[in-house]
C-alpha cells in the first residue's frame, strides 16, 4: 500500500517484470489477428485498385491477359462447405446421442478418441486417400448411382448429372464432412453433458423414450451451443486446403453440377501461388486469401459467441 | 381406447429404435472411414517404409532415394517452431489466467485466440509470406517456423489457460500466505501443479503442426537437397508427400505413401501419448 514509503524490493521489481512480460505476450496474441487483417489488405490492394468490386463477382480468371475474378473460388468454397455440413451434421449429431446417451461408460472413452482420432489425422493424408481411394471408388459405384437415380430430377437433376470422374466438388465436399465430424460431434457431446441430469430424469420419469429425452429436453436445452458446434465445424470446413487440393480438380469454371471439378479460395492459393507471376497475380490471390479470412472470421466468431451464450446461461442456472 | 393407446405406445418405440439405430450406424460409419484411411495408409505404405527412406536424400523421378532431408526439415522446423511459440503461449495464457480477471484485454484476447485456433492455417501462410518472404526476397526454413509457431500458439495458449484454470485458489494462496511474490507462486506452485496439463497442450500443438503442409507451401517452399541452414528453402515431409503424390512418378508416389505412414503414425502416436498424460494429470491434484 505505501509504496512510496517501502523499499521496493527484488520481489515486488520482479513481480512487476513478470507481470508485464505476461501483458506483452497476451497483447501480442491479441494483436496476430490485426497484423494478419491488415497485412493482407495492404498485400491485396494492388487487385482491389485494379479490379475494384467487380472482383468478387467476375469469374474470370485469367493469368495471360491479367484479368482475375474470385466468383469461382468464392462460390466453390462456400458451396463444398455448405454440402459438407449438410453431410456432416446428421453424422456428428447421431454421434454425439450415441456416445452421450447410448453408450455403455465403459466404452464412451475409447469411442470418444477413436472419433477424435479422425481430426488428428493430417488432412494432407485425407488428400491422399480421397485421391487414390476414394475418388476411384465414387467413380464406380456411387457417382453412377447417383446419375441414374437423382440426374432425372426435374430442376435440381442438373445438380446431380455429369461424368463419373471421381473427382470433383461432391467428392471433396464428402471428405470435408468427414472432417468435421469429430469438432462438430465433440462439441455436441460437451454441451449435451452440461444438461442437469434431473431434467432427463423428470423426463424419463414420465415415460419418454430416449429420443423423445433428446428431442424434446436435451436439444432444445443445448440448441445454441449445437448450432454453435456447427459453425464451428463450417469454420473448419471453410478453410480446409490440403484434403480439398488434392480432389478438388482445381477448374476455375463455374458449372452447376456437383460432380464437375472446381475450385476453393484455399486450393486455388495452394495449387498456384508459388507459380504466380506478376504483382497483380500474386495481389488477386492474396485478396481471396483475406476473403477467406474474413469469412471464417465471421463464422467463428458467431460460434463462439453462442458457446459463450450457452455457458453463460448454464451459469446462471445451476 | 387401451388399444389405441398401444398403437401409439408402438409406435413410439419405433420412432425411438430407429432414431438409436441410425446413430449407431452414424458412429460405425465415421469408424468406417477411420479404419479405412488407417488400412489404406498400412498397405500402401508400409512395403515402401524401408531403412533407405531414413537414409537417402529425396530423389530426382525415376531413382530410388528417401526423405532424409524432407524428415530433417521437418525436424528442424517443428522443434524451431515449438521453442518460439511455446514460452510466448504459456506467458501470455498465465496474464490470462493469473492476471486478467479484471480489464477488457483478458476476454478479447481469449476470443481471438479461439478464433486463431480454427483459423484457415493457409491464411497463416500467405500472412508469413506477406510479412517474412516478400519483404526479404525469398523463401526459408526461418519463414516456414515462423508460420507454424503462429499454430503452436493458440493451442498452448488455450490449454494452458485451462489447466491454469483447474489449479485450486487455495494453493496460491497458501504460497502467497508464506511470503513468496507473486511471480513465485506462479513459476514455483501454479505451473508444477499443472505441468501435465500443460505438457499435454504441448504435445498436441507439436503433433498439430508435425502434419501441417498448407502453412509451408510458401513459406518454405521445398528443397530437394540437404539443408540445415534455416535461411534457405527447406523441405519439410508435408510438403514433400504433397509434391510427390501429385506427380505422375510412380517411385514418387511410393515414397509419399511410406511418408504419409510415417507422419500419420508419429501424429496419432503422439495424440494418444498427450491423452493418456492428461488422464494421470491435474485430475488428480
Amino acid at each position: 500500500m505505501l509504496m512510496a514509503n517501502q523499499k521496493m524490493n527484488l520481489g515486488a521489481f520482479l513481480d512487476k517484470v513478470f507481470r508485464n512480460t505476461t501483458l506483452f505476450f497476451a497483447f501480442l496474441v491479441f494483436s496476430i489477428m490485426f497484423g494478419i487483417l491488415i497485412t493482407l489488405f495492404i498485400a491485396s490492394l494492388p487487385a482491389l485498385k485494379t479490379f475494384g468490386p467487380a472482383f468478387f463477382t467476375s469469374d474470370s480468371w485469367n493469368p495471360v491477359t491479367v484479368q482475375f475474378g474470385g466468383l469461382v473460388p468464392i462460390y466453390g468454397t462456400l458451396v463444398t462447405s455448405l454440402i459438407a455440413m449438410l453431410i456432416g451434421i446428421p453424422l456428428s449429431f447421431g454421434i454425439a446421442v450415441f456416445i452421450t446417451e447410448l453408450a455403455p461408460v465403459w466404452l464412451k472413452r475409447p469411442l470418444g478418441i477413436a472419433i477424435e482420432l479422425l481430426a488428428g489425422i493430417p488432412s494432407i493424408i485425407y488428400g491422399m486417400w480421397g485421391l487414390f481411394v476414394f475418388a476411384p471408388f465414387a467413380a464406380d459405384h456411387i457417382q453412377p448411382w447417383i446419375n441414374d437415380n437423382l440426374g432425372n430430377l426435374p430442376l435440381i437433376g442438373v445438380v446431380f448429372q455429369g461424368p463419373a470422374m471421381g473427382i470433383g466438388m461432391l467428392t471433396a465436399s464428402f471428405i470435408l464432412a468427414i472432417m468435421v465430424i469429430p469438432f462438430t460431434s465433440s462439441v455436441m457431446r460437451d454441451v449435451f453433458e452440461i444438461v442437469p441430469p434431473m431434467l432427463k430424469e423428470s423426463a424419463y420419469g414420465l415415460g419418454a423414450t430416449t429420443w423423445e429425452v433428446v428431442r424434446n429436453i436435451v436439444l432444445p436445452y443445448t440448441k445454441v451451443g449445437v448450432v454453435g458446434g456447427i459453425m464451428l465445424g463450417l469454420g473448419r470446413a471453410l478453410g480446409e486446403t490440403m484434403a480439398v487440393t488434392f480432389v478438388i480438380g482445381n477448374a476455375h469454371e463455374l458449372s452447376a453440377s456437383l460432380l464437375m471439378p472446381g475450385n476453393t479460395i484455399s486450393s486455388a492459393l495452394a495449387n498456384e501461388f508459388t507459380e504466380a507471376v506478376g504483382d497483380i497475380y500474386t495481389s488477386s490471390l492474396i485478396t481471396l486469401g483475406m476473403t477467406l479470412f474474413v469469412i471464417t472470421f465471421v463464422v467463428l466468431a458467431l460460434a463462439k459467441l453462442l458457446l459463450l451464450r450457452l455457458s453463460a446461461r448454464e451459469g446462471k442456472q445451476t | 381406447m387401451i388399444k389405441f393407446d398401444r398403437k401409439r405406445y408402438l409406435r413410439r418405440r419405433i420412432l425411438n429404435a430407429t432414431v438409436l439405430s441410425i446413430s449407431v450406424l452414424n458412429v460405425a460409419f465415421a469408424l468406417v472411414f477411420l479404419f479405412w484411411i488407417l488400412w489404406t495408409l498400412f498397405s500402401h505404405g508400409f512395403s515402401y517404409l524401408n531403412l533407405s527412406v531414413f537414409t537417402k536424400m529425396t530423389p530426382p523421378p525415376g531413382n530410388a532415394g528417401g526423405l532424409l532431408n524432407a524428415i530433417a526439415g521437418s525436424l528442424y522446423m517443428v522443434t524451431v517452431a515449438t521453442l518460439i511459440g511455446t514460452p510466448v503461449g504459456i506467458l501470455a495464457a498465465t496474464y490470462l489466467a493469473e492476471f486478467g480477471k479484471n480489464g477488457w484485454l483478458a476476454p478479447t484476447t481469449r476470443f481471438i485466440n479461439d478464433i486463431l485456433l480454427s483459423a484457415p492455417s493457409i491464411v497463416i501462410g500467405l500472412f508469413i509470406y506477406a510479412i517474412a518472404v516478400h519483404s526479404v526476397g525469398h523463401f526459408s526454413g526461418w519463414a516456414g517456423a515462423l508460420a507454424l509457431s503462429l499454430i503452436v500458439i493458440p493451442v498452448v495458449v488455450r490449454t494452458t489457460e485451462n489447466m491454469l484454470q483447474l489449479v485450486p485458489s487455495s494453493l496460491r494462496e497458501a504460497a502467497a500466505a508464506l511470503g513468496a511474490p507473486q511471480w513465485k507462486v506462479v513459476v514455483m506452485v501454479v505451473y508444477r501443479a499443472a505441468r501435465a496439463g500443460m505438457l499435454t497442450g504441448l504435445l498436441l500443438a507439436v503433433a498439430r503442426i508435425s502434419g501441417e503442409t498448407a502453412p509451408l507451401l510458401f513459406t518454405a517452399l521445398n528443397n530437394q537437397f540437404w539443408n540445415s541452414d534455416l535461411n534457405g528453402p527447406m523441405s519439410s515431409l508435408a510438403v514433400v508427400i504433397f509434391q510427390f503424390a501429385m506427380s505422375p512418378y510412380e517411385d514418387w508416389q511410393h515414397l509419399a505413401w511410406a511418408g504419409a505412414l510415417l507422419i500419420t503414425l508419429f501424429v496419432l502416436g503422439l495424440n494418444i501419448l498427450a491423452r493418456s498424460l492428461f488422464r494421470r494429470g491435474p485430475t488428480s491434484s
